[in-house]
């Protein structure tokens, strides 16, 4: 069995092509992921500091509650966020229902808890530090929380890219809800389940490899780039 | 800023503090007026840590009061400032470590600006405006608070050893910085277990052992001759483990 050696063989064929399809794939997969995790981090950030640093009745659990929706089946989320686009559903009218739009949903969905869990604990971290100094400065809660954010960064970089990674991996939810469709919300884990089905080993794994490579890269840059600043202010 | 009424004087009325099921702050009464430097001594532990930060409301009494004349929380909160025993600096820039509490405090940008000039020129950290501030020297990190905290134009600064572990350059220069601070008009509140730095600063002296205040007393007179037995041997430099026997027995009662 040779699979593995004209996988390679597929994926570098595909890559010193940029065939025009397989760009097209790698383009929409980066720009789901990409939208997704900047509403996640909208979202996620504020909402993960808000619960470090607010006493609410209700936190301890919201936080427990915040770290199981990190385990989120994909499938289960896609099924939900298709059953409320799909026509008969409450959101039918958008006719969002296999569009990439879709897509960043069911993705936010699954990303959003885990950039808030982590930002959560980064942020309570920081508060045990930062209390005392930030008060006394004159901040509340309230203020205090950009402020967190900010000095956090760095901290918070390794938490967008726990949810990248997860967006960009993620296949049951975007199957479901965006349908592998070609040219339209076909993206690169749909394609690689898609290949694997109909049997082309070798093009499946050609492509699991770009998409390897592709978050390796993502996380090599965003580390050395997290390294180099976070170095600078020790 | 609108006009709130003076923020001193300070009153605290039979202040007790426990943390860990002991009582780290028993009975205290004082008041702080308008004017120059009160310092407090004590040995380690004797409570000058928990004292300031209970003056400045970073801790809350478990009994007893801790009254501002200015009876609104914000503004008596926005006219003081501490410097901590160990300043926390926000991972930014020099300049932008003075200039955040100034933004909390909804100076106007032109002023922020002329205000954190002024401060860096007063500190000699001019130059490092730009640099992270938490790669600073430990010396610089402490002037640095200060500096900030001098931006402020509080009407009274606490300062928790402000000079402890700095070398005699950096210890000089942050003495002048208090003294600039003090010049503007704060009321300077301080603690430090260095009594050559306490005689420099002091107009009067409050002695902390144990969590009380054993004296207080103008610092002329408390040099000269300390009232309690304790202050004298502290300021003798003879508080020894049979001197802390026979306070305890003494206390014992
Ligand atoms: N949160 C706390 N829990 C228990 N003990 C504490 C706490 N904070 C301070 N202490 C104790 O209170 C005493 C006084 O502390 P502190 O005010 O820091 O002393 P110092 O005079 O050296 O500044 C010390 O014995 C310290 O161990
Ligand atoms: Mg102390």
């Amino acid at each position: 069995m040779d699979d593995f050696g004209d996988a390679i063989r597929a994926a570098l064929n595909l890559l010193v092509s940029l065939d025009a399809d397989l760009m097209e794939i790698v383009g929409l997969s980066l720009y789901v992921s990409l939208v997704a995790i900047f509403f996640a981090c909208l979202i996620g950030l504020p909402l993960g500091a808000a619960i470090a640093l607010f006493k609410f009745p209700g936190r301890k659990l919201f936080a427990v509650i915040l770290n199981a929706l990190m385990g989120l089946p994909p499938v289960v989320v896609g099924l939900i966020v298709y059953l409320l686009l799909s026509r008969s559903g409450p959101f039918g009218v958008f006719g969002l229902l296999y569009t990439p739009t879709a897509m960043i949903i069911a993705q936010v969905i699954l990303v959003t808890p885990i950039i808030a869990a982590l930002t959560r604990q980064v942020i309570e971290d920081l508060w045990l530090e930062y209390r005392d100094q930030l008060l006394s400065l004159g901040a509340n809660t309230t203020t205090a929380l950009p402020t967190l954010l900010w000095d956090g960064r760095f901290s918070l970089i390794t938490a967008v890219l726990a949810g990248f990674g997860r967006a960009s991996a993620e296949v049951g939810a975007v199957m479901i809800v965006g349908g592998n469709i070609d040219h339209v919300t076909r993206v690169m884990t749909t394609a690689i389940a898609l290949e694997v089905s109909k049997g082309d080993l070798a093009l499946a794994l050609g492509l699991g490899i770009i998409l390897l490579s592709l978050s390796v890269s993502v996380n090599g840059a965003v580390y050395a780039i997290k390294d180099a600043a976070q170095r600078r202010h020790a | 800023m609108t006009t709130s009424p003076p923020l001193l004087p300070l009153q605290l009325s039979d202040v007790v503090f426990e943390a860990g099921g002991k009582r780290l702050i028993k009975d205290l009464n004082c008041r702080f007026e308008a004017g120059p430097p009160s310092v407090i001594i004590g040995p380690n532990g004797a409570g000058k840590s928990l004292f300031l930060k209970l003056c400045h409301g970073m801790l809350a009494p478990m009994q007893g009061q801790v009254t501002w004349n200015d009876p609104d929380a914000v503004s008596a909160r926005l006219n003081q400032a501490m410097v901590f025993q160990r300043p926390v600096m926000l991972r930014r820039s020099v300049s932008a470590n003075i200039h955040y509490p100034l933004k909390l405090r909804k100076v106007g940008k032109a002023e922020r600006v002329r205000r954190t000039e002024e401060a860096l020129a007063l500190a000699g950290l001019g130059r490092l405006r730009d640099h992270p501030a938490r790669v600073l020297s430990f010396g610089e990190q402490q002037k640095l608070a200060v500096a900030r905290a001098w931006a402020l134009k509080p009407q009274v600064l606490f300062l928790d050893e402000p000079t402890a572990s700095l070398d005699p350059a950096a210890t000089h220069a942050v003495e002048e910085l208090i003294r600039a601070i003090h010049a503007q008009g704060a009321k300077i509140i301080m603690t430090t277990h260095d009594l050559s730095q306490a005689k420099r600063i002091a107009d009067e002296i409050l002695f902390l052992f144990r969590g009380r205040l054993l004296e207080r007393a103008p610092a002329a007179q408390f040099f000269e001759q300390p009232q309690n037995d304790l202050a004298q041997a502290f300021v003798k430099g003879e508080l020894l483990w049979w001197k802390l026997g026979k306070a305890n027995r003494k206390r014992r009662d």
